[in-house]
């Protein structure tokens, strides 16, 4: 299993659009991918559970990738680039 | 006659007969269903349809008013597709053996409950869209259309108690001349739509238009948030030469409307507006504005009980910041005195409130009322370019102790790890004839210069202009003023600062030469006037001999 952590830069944080950006983006892989937030887990493939977590500006977040190494350094950059 | 008072969320007139927003008018019910099966079936048609709505939503927003607008349906789709949800509605049918409506109902109660328990109001307004998805679903499992207007030969204006923006979206821009609702908040989804759409709108006016007959006529004033209904004879011929005004102001905006400010000779100025509220950033942007040069913050504070916290402040400055785009945003700070009635700031009744306790002495004598707004300014001008403007400035001593408490708020948000723009420009008002005599003084203190020319002519001049008594004894374009602004532009120029105008002179096309020739890099002016400025400086050449004064 691949883990990595970030800090979210966006201002906003997890709002609806790059939440919804993300996990269009996670739905792109077959992998088993979650998203931890302050001792709380969500689906990275759903997109009302990511939501749900209220990930905020400067909250570290943990994505864990299960299967799927590749999977794992695409999102990574993708919340660099993004996020 | 009626007048219903609400809040302008898009500037315009319209005259009309009233609407009633139609809804599917369901009442979900709870039954039990002897085939689960097919109840299942009939979700999975009612959701299939109630994505194809929301592509064909997608689609008529990003024609209609751009992509980043039309995001709002794209999540919406998002949310309908969304395990989680769909799982609690299929094993409600499943194991419950309930109807599809009320199974959807309850997914939708246990959703939106996850978000308006949050704390933060933008996620908190996601329970809206978790309605509105599932509201959608029950109509399409009902087989009935997706919300409309009745169709009318004519556009009338449209009532409602409320609109979901796929709702406002839904409306046919041609049959809607205007819309009202009894709640609503000038920061929702539909009032942003509103603007962007460009229809006029007036929000939260109450319950009582819930009570008014479909069909009566009235009059909507966008830009005071007033509904006048079954209007009166005076108040309908105010109201139509109104609209006209309106619309010569958008016939002249047709004409030049992308145009640079530019004159005959190639002289360049910005044109920025000047605003109360958010309600007036549509009509900022509607008349071009290269931004906005005047953004007075008092109207946070009046009409209520106490101070609008730091949190209310942030979401006002960072709608505006968002809505302008990228383009400067200039925020006066709490300009209020003993003239105005704002009991809970408890100023003492003054003998002669225009030279008391106003303004930035307020601030920097009550740091619980200065420090807040502050810091919503600082927090919020990550989301645009934000410049911060202090009024009422006469010492070099009140412009260094402003920056020290800016400092410190910005040291107090590095240490809370709340980002701020170290591009945020500071600057202050020249309304005052010691702060235009000691300009070369204050110009290294600040980025920007403006001048307020009410104010300014009335210190001059000592000249109170609210006394019809000595009118005759006034002379707006005193050469005593304009020796003063040209005297404050000089200091700016020379200490590599820009300088504006957003008084009322900066709109007095009498002056609009007299002002490029000192090099005025920027007029302030009401959103109305963007457009007849523009004309005048496109028609103006410096080449030719000075006429006009100096």
């Amino acid at each position: 299993m691949e883990t990595f952590e970030y800090t979210i830069q966006d201002p906003v944080g997890l709002h609806a659009r790059p939440a919804g950006m993300l996990v269009r983006k996670a739905q792109e892989f077959e992998a088993e991918i979650m998203l931890t937030c302050q001792g709380r887990s969500a689906n990275l493939k759903k997109l009302l559970a990511v939501m749900g977590l209220g990930v905020r500006y400067g909250d570290t977040v943990t994505v864990s990738v299960d299967g799927d190494p590749a999977a794992a350094e695409e999102l990574r950059r993708f919340f660099r680039d993004n996020l | 006659m009626i007048t219903l008072h609400g809040k302008g969320v898009y500037g315009g007139i319209a005259i009309g007969h009233l609407s009633f927003f139609r809804r599917g008018g369901f009442h979900v019910r709870r039954h039990t269903v002897s085939n689960a099966e097919a109840e299942l079936r009939r979700f999975h048609k009612a959701k299939e349809k109630a994505i194809r709505e929301l592509e064909e939503l997608y689609e008529k927003a990003v024609r209609d008013i751009g992509e980043s607008g039309a995001q709002i349906f794209e999540i919406h789709r998002m949310m309908l597709e969304d395990d989680d949800y769909n799982d609690s509605v299929i094993n409600a049918i499943r194991a419950e053996r309930v109807n599809a409506e009320y199974a959807v109902s309850t997914a939708s109660e246990n959703f939106s409950v996850v978000f308006s328990s949050m704390d933060d109001p933008y996620m908190k307004a996601r329970a809206a869209d978790i309605r509105d998805i599932s509201n959608r679903l029950i109509r399409a499992l009902a087989g009935k259309p997706s919300d409309s207007v009745r169709s009318e030969e004519e556009a009338s204006i449209i009532c409602a108690d409320d609109l979901a923006p796929s709702e406002t979206m839904q409306l046919d821009r041609d049959k809607v001349s205007a819309f009202i609702t009894a709640e609503g908040s000038v920061n929702s989804h539909t009032a942003i739509l509103a603007r962007t759409m460009g229809i006029p709108a007036v929000v939260d006016v109450g319950e009582t238009l819930l009570g008014v007959a479909d069909g009566t006529e009235a009059i909507v004033d966008g830009f005071t948030g007033k509904v006048y209904l079954s209007p009166d004879s005076e108040t309908k011929a105010r109201m139509t030469a109104r609209q006209e005004e309106d619309r010569k102001a958008k016939a002249l905006l047709q004409k030049y409307k992308g145009m640079e400010n530019i004159t005959k000779d190639g002289t360049k100025i910005e044109i920025f507006a000047n605003i109360q509220g958010l309600r007036e950033v549509g009509a900022a942007l509607m008349n071009d504005a290269g931004g906005i040069g005047l953004f007075r913050s008092e109207f946070l504070y009046l009409d209520r009980n106490s101070f609008p916290d730091e949190e209310e402040q942030f979401q006002v400055y960072k709608t505006v910041l968002q809505s302008m785009g990228g383009k400067k945003v200039v925020i006066r700070t709490l300009d209020i005195g003993a003239d105005k009635q704002v009991p809970y700031f408890g100023l003492e009744k003054e003998e002669n409130p225009a030279m008391g306790m106003r303004a930035i002495r307020i601030c920097l004598t009550r740091p619980e009322i200065f420090r807040p707004q502050l810091r919503a300014l600082l927090r919020a001008s990550v989301f645009g370019k934000l410049a911060i403007m202090f009024p009422m400035i006469t010492s070099v001593e009140e412009m260094s102790d402003i920056r020290r408490t800016v400092s410190d708020i910005q040291r107090e948000l590095g240490r809370e790890g709340i980002p701020y723009s170290p591009d945020t420009e500071f600057g202050i008002m020249i309304e005052t004839p010691a702060a235009a005599i000691i300009s070369d003084r204050l110009a290294p203190l600040v980025d920007f210069f403006s001048v307020g020319t009410n104010d300014l002519t009335q210190y001059t001049l000592a000249l109170d202009r609210q006394n019809p008594g000595i009118a005759s004894f006034f002379d707006p374009h005193h050469e005593a003023v304009l020796r003063l602004i040209a005297m404050a532009t000089e200091n700016a120029h020379r200490h590599g600062k820009w300088i504006g105008i957003c008084g009322e002179l900066g709109a007095d096309t009498e002056l609009t030469e007299t002002f490029l020739r000192m090099g005025i890099d920027e007029l302030s002016v009401s959103p109305a006037y963007i457009l007849r400025l523009r004309d005048k400086i496109r028609n103006t050449d410096l080449r030719n001999s000075k006429k006009g004064k100096k």
